[in-house]
């Protein structure tokens, strides 16, 4: 038996209004070369301005993932050449990251995990090329875009640990407003390290670089281990290398041996005079990291007696959390307040692809919309419809009930009323009964009938058995 | 005898108009382009735009690494020969505001590296006051057109003292303020922790004016300093009795120089006349001992960290997004062949040099110890500033050089004498250069360098010197030597 090593490096953009060290701007565009300026073309004499707010966001990053922070803002020059960098050097952390030393708590199948963070550092994205037969075109839309990459121990041993790294590391970054994370957008890429070995040693590793999607990551790293495998058991020796992977074939290819490998020359980048970092800065950055989603799923779990289930689907959205936490702060029973959102609102959300922001009910309207259900003035399959009509009609739950006329009847006289007339007309029916055949369901239905079902079930089902009883 | 107060004098009073100025420079500048070849590129038409600044209407020259939207900006390089900028750097910008008109863009060592003016692209620049011999570098058109009257003032760029050492040449004043003190935005990078903009002028007075002018924060460069409350001008008549200043024993005693030419001595003889001259106008001016080792390792660590800044901030010459595209069948083969057709040999050693200074397995053995260097140079600098306020030194242990074939050779045999004024870049301190009279009937300087952030004092002291010493305004036209 293998035991498997896996390390990630996750490429994650930052968001802000301009690029890391120039003022164009940082959007997704579709129109090739309309985000650059002087800078991101490394023109002759041009000068990084270091954003302030990538920084800041990536500090938050750094301390959303327990590491130790920096005394002094500093970059470092990456140097090599390639066409996608324009000035021949990328802008970097090698000398002090905005991170380091960290670690993210993350579940795998019901189990906590501490996945250690080596460091994590703020750089510049490159150009993206497009190649074709006999030329290649180069868009600089992302050359400069502010980069954070967080780079983990080789601490994980399947993919399911590595995807749920991942999967937490993206709401790290979703809840903290760092980066939207969005891999559709390449706004997140993944570099996989992978060895192998028997005992404890750490075997030889190869990397395969900018992996697109998670599910990628999941089959790259099982294509990549059944391969290593295979070599092993046959005798083969494992090189270091960086491999491609082809998701078409599932199969890996090398791509450059360790000989290869480039030496970057790192050096401190002299135009970014060193920033101090203050404890004022670091407390009020603090201040903002919400808490997150591990903390928020063990918080539903043993305070508000969820289901792991239940607590990881509400923490999957920031936006979808806070709201449950707004009806439970207004009183609400976390249960049913969860099983309302999971069950009904979340597929509304889903099937009207809807953001909860866009949400007409408000947590307070839905406390109240709970409450007449736990109140037993409407019944939660009327809840639903209610909830409907609440968020088709922008109406508040208590207006849409009084419209529909949906409050229950509760009131014993009422009830009992339509009972006797009903059993005065069907005497046979009690008859029936008493040998043992079930009319008693038929009269339900007709009080329900007569009623258009308002009647509380409970108290109409108490009514008719004391009322038969009495026959 | 032109300064920028003397046009300005003109002009104010309508006895000459800037159009006329401009003209004459530009007569002027080709009249003098095929014997000295200042320019790369003279101006055929006049930037209009008026100010109140009193350099509004006055001609200037400006080196050619410096970005100029619209205008050919070549920093000497074939692998820029035909760049011309889409934007302006803030120096140039600034000038162009307060109404000063540009008459040229000014040859240089090949991307401002080297101090002879012999390796721009477009040929050697010549020695106003002896043609056979160099003006010095890498700012070498500016020193030039300064020293042959062609325009009043001009600006250069300084990483080792490459506006200070051919102002010495060229018999003129050469300031750089200091580091951060102007914006290096749009200036084509050298060395970025070394690099300087500053100016040539007539006179120091001059260089206070255009300096007032140049300096100021600049939101596009993160090394500039906040602004001063205060105008260079305003003080540079400062009375400065009991101010002290300081040379270093081991740089100026003739007797370490016992195997020196006549020319030597000559120059280190001028220099004690002025520190006595200094005396009688009432400074105190003491000979401090300098650590010979550190005084020997200046030169070595500022090739180690210049060439290895250089090789990294040049990278960007690919001819991919801007220059000659080279010509391969891969993406490397095409940027290979750009570069390999677009330097010449000397810049190209000196990249090799830079690379080699920043592999891993060397860049703590060279890079790393130079930087150490640098800082223990910087630390006993600042340790004398507690008690000198600037310190006084030859700018060169001779006259300009003969053209010969030993160009920019990285050869041990060098001088501190010839190289401490890179101490200034070392520790960003203000340094300025002025004329200290004639040897064998070539100017030589002397060059003044104060306290990091005053400038103000620097060049309240130089100008003092200056008034004393007389030598202002130096045309080979217009001096009778």
């Amino acid at each position: 038996m293998y035991k498997v090593v896996i390390g990630l490096e996750v490429h994650c953009e930052v968001k802000t209004n301009s690029k890391n060290f120039s003022s164009a701007r940082n959007t997704y565009s579709e129109y090739p070369n309309e985000n650059i300026d002087t800078t991101d073309l490394g023109l002759p004499g041009i000068l990084p301005v270091a954003n302030k707010e990538a920084f800041k966001k990536s500090l938050k990053m750094a301390l959303a993932l327990n590491c130790k922070t920096p005394d002094v803002v500093m970059f470092d020059r990456k140097n090599y050449y390639y066409p996608d960098l324009p000035k021949g050097y990328q802008i970097t952390q090698e000398t002090k990251p905005v991170g380091k030393n960290g670690y993210v708590m993350i579940n795998v199948n019901g189990e906590d995990k501490k996945i250690l963070i080596n460091n994590i550092h703020l750089e510049e994205d490159t150009a993206s090329l497009d190649h074709f037969k006999d030329y290649s075109l180069i868009d600089y839309n992302r050359a400069g875009v502010p980069l954070l990459e967080t780079v983990t121990e080789p601490c994980m041993h399947s993919s399911d640990e590595a995807i749920a790294f991942l999967e937490s590391l993206k709401g790290i970054f979703l809840y903290t407003g760092v980066s939207d994370a969005r891999t559709d957008k390449g706004e997140m890429r993944v570099d996989v390290n992978i060895s192998l070995s028997k005992d404890d040693t750490l075997g030889t590793r190869t990397e395969m670089k900018n992996i697109n999607s998670f599910n990628s990551v999941r089959l790259a790293i099982e294509t990549e281990i059944k391969r290593q495998k295979e070599i092993l058991e046959n005798g083969g020796v494992i090189l270091q290398e960086t491999r491609r992977f082809d998701e078409d074939t599932l199969t890996t290819h090398s791509l450059r041996s360790k000989v290869d490998a480039v030496d970057y020359k790192y050096y401190i980048e002299p135009n970014i005079p060193p920033i101090k970092i203050t404890d004022e800065w670091i407390n009020e950055i603090k201040s903002e990291i919400p808490m997150l989603q591990f903390e928020r799923v063990e918080k539903y779990i043993n305070d508000y007696g969820l289901s792991r289930y239940d607590a990881t689907i509400l923490v999957k959205d920031k936006n979808v959390s806070d709201y449950f936490e707004e009806t439970v702060k207004l009183g609400v029973d976390p249960k049913s307040s969860s099983n309302f959102i999971t069950s009904i609102i979340l597929g509304y959300l889903n099937k009207n692809e809807l953001n909860i922001e866009k949400l007409y009910l408000t947590p307070k309207m839905l406390v109240d919309l709970i409450n007449m259900v736990n109140d037993g003035k409407i019944s939660s399959k009327q809840s639903k419809e209610v909830f409907l009509k609440c968020v088709s009609d922008k109406k508040e739950p208590k207006e849409v009930v009084k419209e529909l006329g949906l409050t229950q009847i509760t009131d014993d006289k009422t009830i009992r009323d339509i009972v006797v007339r009903l059993l005065d007309e069907r005497p046979d029916l009690i008859e029936d009964h008493r040998k043992g055949k079930n009319t008693f369901d038929y009269f339900v239905g007709q009080v329900m009938k007569k009623t258009r079902g308002k009647a509380n079930p409970v108290l109409t089902r108490d009514i008719i058995n004391e009322e038969m009883e009495k026959r | 005898m032109k300064t920028i107060m003397y046009l300005r004098k003109d002009l104010d009073e309508k006895k000459v108009t800037s159009d006329e100025l401009f003209n004459d420079a530009i007569d002027k500048a080709h009249k003098y382009q095929e014997e000295f070849n200042s320019f790369v590129t003279i101006m055929d038409k006049k930037e209009e735009k008026d100010s109140n600044s009193l350099i509004s209407g006055i001609p200037y020259a400006l080196k050619d690494n410096f970005s100029t939207k619209g205008i050919l900006t070549t920093a000497s390089s074939n692998i820029l020969k035909d760049y011309v900028p889409v934007y302006d750097a803030t120096a140039y910008k600034k000038l162009k505001d307060a109404g000063a008109v540009l008459v040229g863009k000014t040859v240089l060592d090949e991307l401002a590296m080297g101090g002879t003016g012999t390796t721009g692209h477009t040929g050697i620049v010549r020695n106003p006051w002896d043609k056979t011999r160099q003006i010095g570098g890498s700012s070498a058109g500016s020193a030039a057109a300064v020293a042959l009257g062609i325009v009043p003032f001009s600006i250069g760029s300084d990483t080792g003292d490459s506006i200070r050492k051919p102002a010495a040449f060229g018999g003129v004043v050469g300031f750089k303020p200091t580091y951060g003190r102007i914006s290096r935005y749009g200036l084509f990078a050298f060395a970025s922790s070394l690099d300087h903009v500053g100016c040539f002028a007539r006179c120091v007075r001059d260089a206070a004016i255009v300096t007032d002018i140049l300096k100021g924060q600049d939101e596009r460069d993160m090394t500039s300093l906040p602004d001063e409350d205060i105008k260079y001008t305003d003080v540079i008549d400062n009375d400065i009795k009991g101010k002290k200043l300081f040379y270093i024993k081991e740089i100026t005693d003739k007797t370490l120089y016992k195997d020196a030419g006549e020319e030597t001595l000559e120059i280190l003889n001028k220099f004690q006349e002025t520190i006595e001259e200094c005396k009688k106008l009432g400074f105190i001016v003491e000979e401090v001992s300098f650590d010979e080792k550190l005084l020997k390792a200046i030169y070595p660590s500022y090739m180690t960290i210049s060439s290895a800044e250089a090789t990294s901030n040049n990278s960007n010459l690919t001819g991919i997004p801007f220059g000659p595209r080279g010509e391969g069948s891969s993406i490397n083969k095409i940027m290979f062949d750009a570069r390999t057709k677009g330097f010449s040999e000397l810049i190209k050693r000196r990249f090799i040099l830079g690379s080699y200074i920043l592999q891993r397995e060397n860049q703590e053995r060279l890079f790393k110890n130079a930087e150490r260097l640098r800082h223990l140079i910087v630390d006993k600098m600042n340790e004398l500033y507690k008690t000198y306020d600037a310190m006084i030194l030859p700018a060169s242990g001779g006259v300009a050089p003969k053209f010969d074939n030993e160009i920019d050779r990285m050869s041990d045999r060098y001088l501190i004498l010839e190289n401490h004024m890179a101490i200034g870049n070392f520790g960003g301190f203000p340094s300025i250069t002025i004329p200290n009279g004639f040897v064998n009937g070539m100017p030589i300087g002397i060059n003044i360098t104060g306290r990091v952030f005053e400038d103000a004092l620097t060049l309240n002291i130089a100008n003092k010197i200056e008034e004393a010493l007389g030598y202002k305004g130096l045309i080979k036209e217009e001096y009778d030597v």
